[in-house]
């Protein structure tokens, strides 16, 4: 038994967090991975897996929204629940302590805008004429 | 020398982030020398952030952190001596810097506390039923440590400190002085070393805080009193069976004693008693009270020969924790009352890099950018006394105790409602919120009024056997011949 793992462990299959959902905390992942789904009707889309030390939920925190995604345990998953309430009191103090949260959205920023340009061409090719 | 005279050459400049910033003020730039006396949480934390945030702004600093323990040894040589709680807020505080504590470190992940008092005893669970806590041991483990299975706390951050590329000196510095205005640091028998910036770290263990005191500074080392620690071997199954996931805490009219906790750690009990002085005697009532037998397993005695200390605790604050080029992080410096002082240690630390970094490294520098820090802490610290005397009377009032407990285990029995009690309860056993907010807490209405309200039930349900009982005697004596 692992005495020391700290957070919470999610089952196979057990959701973390449910898309339309209010949220008022963020998640770090401790052990496993976790799959982040958007789900479109009946559909349901993997936008992408989560491993070890990624953050997830961090969107809520700032825009007080509700939650963008699903995300779901692939497997046995174990994450830590991060309080709005302690991490922004804490950023109130410190702000530099929201340095990684940045560093996880711009990265995330950077993958959009790939995908994005990815699907651009993908666009553009199938519109352009074929002679 | 050559290395220090380059280092001493030029190290002035004006910062490019703090524009408000007088030209020829202190501040560090590319190749700067820093020393950081102790690899203790602070010393490390220290170390951590002040690479980290040079490395945002690609500023090149040479650290030297000097530290004589090894803390893969078990026993006292390896360990800097404490109850091992890393907070509920700490652990998410450095989970979110990107510091996750792994299992190989956490000997004990806690969900919950356990409050034992002479009437009873109530379980008081995180509000989301998670791990949020993690008891670790400082060092390798316990004199006379069969097996190691977990890694030292304080080793994994001076790790992770010296992953940032900071240099470990092993050895204790035994002198320290200022030439030209700038730290000189010596260790036994090591040639004099100068710096740009020395960060003092090393607790209130050690005669080091004496070495700042001669220089002049206008430091003031802490005010401390006598504290205890203790571990007891029982195994992993049977340290499950009893103590469960649970650090369990101790509500007893004992004077003197302000905290007591038996904490699960791997194969061990940790017990740690805060207070005034603490000595043998306090130490055996303690240990002889039913409610702590309670905790062990039955017919247990205290082991002729076990590991214990005595190390020293905070209960006022420094004075003048910084000057030119010199500035004081952790228990030396400032720390939070009694409670995550591992928690005070890294925003301390984190204070005095972030003003290194960005701002400078004059007394000025550190007045204005560090000092708050330091200050909020200590204003914190007054709240915690006030609460600290409160907690002593309810100690010592029976009706109180009972009112609390009968407080808790309603809130305990009913989730969906208001968990008032168990909250300040929590956060004042665990260090996780500030004094001040469990404070503000504690005069709502309706906390005021629902523990009133327990206090006079728990109370009529006390005396009324009595009053049945006296009720009983006069009848008797009146219808006697
Ligand atoms: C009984 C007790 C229980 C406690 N329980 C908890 C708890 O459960 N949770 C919590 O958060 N806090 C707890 N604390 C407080 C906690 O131990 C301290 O706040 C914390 O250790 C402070 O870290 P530090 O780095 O400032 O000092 P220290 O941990 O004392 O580290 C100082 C370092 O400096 C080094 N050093 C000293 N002199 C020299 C020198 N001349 N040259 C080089 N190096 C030197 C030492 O070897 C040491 O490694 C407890 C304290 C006590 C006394």
């Amino acid at each position: 038994m692992d005495m020391g793992g700290l957070g919470k462990v999610y089952r196979d299959g057990e959701i973390v967090v449910r898309q339309g959902e209010m949220g008022d905390c963020m998640f770090v992942i401790q052990a496993g991975q976790l799959e982040v789904l958007r789900e479109e009707g009946a559909r349901e889309l993997r936008l992408t897996v989560l491993g070890k030390g990624d953050i997830f939920g961090e969107m809520a925190l700032f825009d007080g929204g509700v939650r963008s995604a699903t995300v779901r345990a692939l497997g046995e998953a174990r994450a830590l629940t991060l309080d709005k309430r302690t991490f922004l009191r804490r950023v109130h103090e410190d702000p530099s302590l929201a340095f990684r949260i940045l560093q996880t959205m711009s990265h995330r920023i950077r993958q959009l805008n790939g995908e994005l340009v990815r699907l651009k061409s993908e666009q553009t090719e199938m519109a352009a004429p074929r002679g | 020398m050559q290395r220090i005279a380059t280092a001493f050459h030029g190290s002035r400049r004006t910062s490019d982030f703090d524009d408000t910033r007088l030209d020829g003020a202190l501040a560090l730039e590319d190749d700067s020398r820093v020393a950081v006396i102790g690899g203790g949480p602070a010393g490390s934390f220290f170390t951590y952030f002040l690479l980290d945030m040079a490395q945002r702004i690609s500023m090149r600093l040479e650290v030297d952190i000097y530290e004589p323990r090894d803390f893969a040894v078990t026993g006292p040589a390896g360990c800097n001596m404490c109850g091992g709680i890393i907070s509920e807020s700490l652990v998410q505080h450095l989970a979110a810097e990107g510091i996750d504590l792994p299992s190989t470190v956490v000997e004990r992940a806690i969900d919950s506390y356990v409050l034992h008092m002479d009437e009873s005893d109530v379980r008081i669970g995180t509000p989301l039923q998670e791990k949020r806590i993690a008891a670790v041991h400082r060092g390798a483990g316990p004199r006379g440590m069969k097996e190691a299975k977990w890694r030292s706390f304080d080793g994994y951050l001076l790790d992770l400190a010296a992953g940032k590329g900071a240099h470990l000196v092993r050895g204790r510095v035994d002198d320290i002085s200022l030439k030209d205005g700038r730290p000189v640091v010596q260790t036994q028998g090591g040639s004099p070393q100068g710096y740009d910036l020395l960060v003092a770290a090393v607790g209130v263990n050690s005669s080091a805080p004496k070495l700042f005191e001669k220089l002049g500074l206008g430091y003031k080392p802490p005010r401390t009193t006598k504290t205890y620690v203790s571990e007891f071997y029982f195994g992993q199954e049977t340290v499950e069976k009893y103590l469960g996931s649970s650090m369990h805490v101790f509500l007893l009219h004992l004077p003197r004693l302000e905290f007591a906790a038996l904490i699960p750690k791997g194969d061990y009990i940790t017990l740690c008693l805060l207070g005034m002085d603490i000595d043998g005697p306090l130490v055996q009532s303690f240990l002889n009270a039913p409610e702590v037998k309670r905790c062990f397993p039955p017919g247990w005695s205290v082991p002729q020969d076990f590991c214990h200390c005595s190390p020293k605790i905070n209960f006022q604050a420094a004075t003048q924790p910084f000057a030119d080029r010199v500035v004081f992080v952790g228990d030396c410096g400032v720390t939070r009352l009694y409670k995550d002082g591992i928690g005070a240690a890294y925003r301390t630390a984190k204070a005095a890099a972030v003003t290194a970094v960005f701002s400078g490294v004059s007394a000025e520098d550190f007045r204005r950018h560090y000092w708050p820090t330091c200050r909020a802490i200590n204003t914190d610290n007054n709240i915690g006394k006030l609460i600290f005397i409160v907690t002593r009377q309810i100690q010592k009032n029976a009706h109180d105790r009972r009112g609390i407990l009968r407080m808790v285990s309603r809130e305990q029995q009913n989730p969906e409602g208001a968990r008032r009690m168990s909250t300040v309860l929590w956060d004042v056993f665990t260090g996780s919120a500030p004094y001040r907010e469990v404070f503000v807490r504690t005069l709502h209405p309706c906390f005021l009024g629902r523990f009133l309200w327990d206090i006079i039930v728990t109370t009529l349900v006390a005396i009324w056997p009595l009053h049945r009982d006296r009720a009983e005697a006069r009848m008797r004596w009146k219808r006697a011949p």
